[in-house]
C-alpha cells in the first residue's frame, strides 16, 4: 500500500486523527504537546501518529495535506489545520464542537 | 532584526501586501531542544492583510507558507496569527 493510501485509511478508519511528533504521553514537540492537550480538553477520544517513527508518513503527510508542517489534525477524514488554527478554534469553543460532532458550518 | 526576520518579512510583503505585520524570532527560547538542532528558526507571525478577507484560515496559513516555500530549511517553526482587516 503506498503511503497516500495509508493515510486515506488512518484519517477515514479514526474519526480524530493528530499527526504529531512523538506519542501523546511523550510529545517531541511544544506544538503537538499543546495539541494534545488541547484535545484531551475538549474530552476528544482521538488516534494519533507519530510521523517521528515513520519517515514515510513524514513526508507522505505534508504532501497530502498540502501543509507544511506537523501537527495536523483530521476530523471526519476532513483537514482541520495545525496548532495555530487548533488553538483560534478552541479559543471560540469550536474545536469542542467539530470533535464532538456538531459542527456548524 | 536578523536576516532571517527580514527576510520572512520581505516575502510577506512581496505576495501579500500586508496592512500590518510583526516577525518575531523565538528560536532563542527553543535553542537546544532536537528540532532546533537542524539550524532551522521558530518565528511568530502576525498579519493582517485585505488577501485574507473571505478567506477559512487553512487558506490564509497555506498562502504564507506559499510565500515562504524557499524558506523551508530556514524556517523550523513558524506559528502565525492571520487577520483580514475588518477582524481587527
Amino acid at each position: 500500500m503506498d503511503v497516500t493510501e495509508k493515510i486515506k485509511q488512518q484519517i477515514t478508519s479514526h474519526s480524530i486523527v493528530l499527526y504529531m511528533k512523538g506519542t501523546p504521553q511523550f510529545p517531541q514537540c511544544g506544538f503537538s504537546g499543546k495539541s494534545v492537550q488541547m484535545l484531551k480538553a475538549c474530552g476528544a477520544q482521538f488516534e494519533s501518529v507519530d510521523v517521528l517513527a515513520d519517515p514515510e508518513i513524514r513526508e507522505g503527510i505534508k504532501r497530502f495535506s498540502n501543509w507544511p508542517t506537523v501537527p495536523q489534525l483530521y476530523v471526519r477524514g476532513e483537514f482541520i489545520g495545525g496548532c495555530d488554527i487548533m488553538t483560534e478554534l478552541y479559543q471560540k469553543g469550536e474545536l469542542q464542537r467539530i470533535v464532538s460532532g456538531n459542527t456548524v458550518k | 532584526m536578523s536576516d532571517r526576520v527580514h527576510a520572512i518579512e520581505t516575502r510577506l510583503r512581496q505576495t501579500l501586501r500586508p496592512e500590518a505585520m510583526e516577525v518575531h524570532d523565538e528560536s532563542a527560547a527553543h535553542a537546544g531542544h532536537a528540532g532546533a538542532a537542524s539550524g532551522g528558526g521558530h518565528f511568530a507571525v502576525t498579519i493582517v492583510a485585505a488577501a485574507f478577507s473571505g478567506q477559512d484560515a487553512v487558506a490564509r496559513h497555506r498562502m504564507i507558507y506559499e510565500a515562504l516555500a524557499d524558506m523551508r530549511q530556514e524556517i523550523h517553526a513558524l506559528s502565525i496569527r492571520a487577520l483580514a482587516p475588518d477582524e481587527l
